[in-house]
């Protein structure tokens, strides 16, 4: 696999708006940016509302994501190409939540919503219908998904990459600064973790820096791919992007998301955690 | 959530005893802009936070106590505005993009 399989850029998706195999799907958190405009014939998956579970915290099923994609007219042939806000943070979240139900061709547009802005590239208000199909999803490929037990085990054995900024790592915060700093939970980071923010690997415009480049940063940073690698963050989304990365355009093979993340490490009884400040 | 919130439907302005708050209005001659993206960089350069500005080209941040970069960007633009987050505060910051 090569960066050309699951990376496209902007022209790629302005030349392919009207391909019938390609399916865009914008992926927000907020979904009031897909009702400001949208890139032309998307439809919108709602990261919170309908990735996830809205009882357990956990993803939904496999049948509810057969039920889903089916309703949203994409089918297991259909290209899909996932592009998002916050420098495709969710978009990417979405690109792993698919290759976790085994759907075989999935790529991210390159910069996301924030590039096509910038470019001042069209956005449109109609939204597509599409007729439903009938999706069916694999069982979920765990080989790409940490839970809590097998992160702990990982202290000093794996690498464990955290992600998120570094006053977040050190504990000076405990959520990104765009959002209110009061929670629950323990400020720091898992012990043994590197702080490799995902904000490395992305240019001002959300575009991903070329291989060589984020290569070199993981390198400077101390990874040894010889070794599995975990990525974590705070819920698990700019992770995505990590191991996107990491993955995906660089091609190592034992790389898992632990989207428990930091809500869920820095709220366990009992296990250990460094704080810098 | 972890994503940037609308910055149109910010919860009114509360400054908690241990946060230091950076907001303002993004301009572009009289006028707020709307759309911008406003990147949060810290003392070293790095990337802290990015929200993208609301119909009046306002923004809010959660920062912690220090100096920070904010960077602006609009199509074909980038500003750079130096700005210090105090704590227990709300620190106003002007940015003008270049008509």
């Amino acid at each position: 696999m090569s960066r050309a399989d699951v990376l496209v850029d902007a022209d790629w998706v302005e030349a392919h708006l009207d391909d019938a195999s390609v399916v865009l799907v914008e992926v927000d958190e907020d979904t009031s940016a897909y009702d400001r405009g949208h890139i032309k014939g998307a439809v919108r998956l709602d990261w919170k509302t309908e990735l996830q579970d809205q009882v357990r915290r956990d993803f939904v099923d496999k049948g509810q994501f057969e039920q889903l994609l089916s309703a949203k007219g994409i089918g297991n042939d259909d290209t899909v190409v996932l592009y998002g806000g916050n420098n495709n943070w969710f978009a990417a979240y979405a690109y792993w939540y698919f290759k976790l139900y085994g759907h075989a061709d999935v790529k991210l547009m390159d910069g996301g919503r924030k590039k096509w802005e910038l470019d001042g590239r069209e956005l449109v208000e109609d939204v597509p219908q599409r007729e439903t199909t009938s999706y069916t999803a694999q069982e979920q490929d765990r080989s790409i998904r940490a839970f809590r037990d097998e992160v702990v085990d990982a202290i000093g054995s794996k690498n464990l990459v955290d992600v998120r900024s570094p006053d977040e790592f050190s504990g000076k915060l405990l959520a990104p600064a765009h959002l209110p700093q009061e929670q629950s939970q323990r400020a720091g980071h898992i012990p043994t973790a590197i702080n490799i923010p995902w904000s490395k690997l992305a240019n001002d415009d959300g575009t991903f820096k070329s291989d060589d480049e984020i290569r070199k940063i993981y390198a400077d940073a101390g990874l040894d791919t010889s070794k599995p690698t975990i990525a974590y963050c705070r819920i698990g989304e700019r992770s995505s992007h990590s191991w996107f990365a990491l993955r995906e355009l660089l091609g190592e093979q034992d790389v898992k998301n632990y989207d428990g993340s930091w809500t869920e490490y820095g709220s366990l009884v009992g296990v250990p955690v460094e704080k810098d400040v | 959530m972890c994503g940037a919130p609308d910055q149109d439907e910010l919860p009114p302005l509360e400054v908690g005893a241990g946060e230091a708050v950076v907001h303002g209005h993004v301009r572009r001659g009289d006028a707020g802009l709307p759309g911008a993206y406003v990147r949060l960089l810290d003392r070293t350069g790095e990337f802290t936070a990015e929200v993208q500005t609301s119909a009046t080209g306002y923004f809010r941040f959660y920062a912690a106590e220090g100096d920070w970069t904010l960077r602006t960007l609009a199509p074909g633009q980038s500003v750079d505005t130096a700005v210090t987050a105090v704590r227990g505060s709300a620190v106003e910051a002007r940015v003008e993009v270049p008509a």
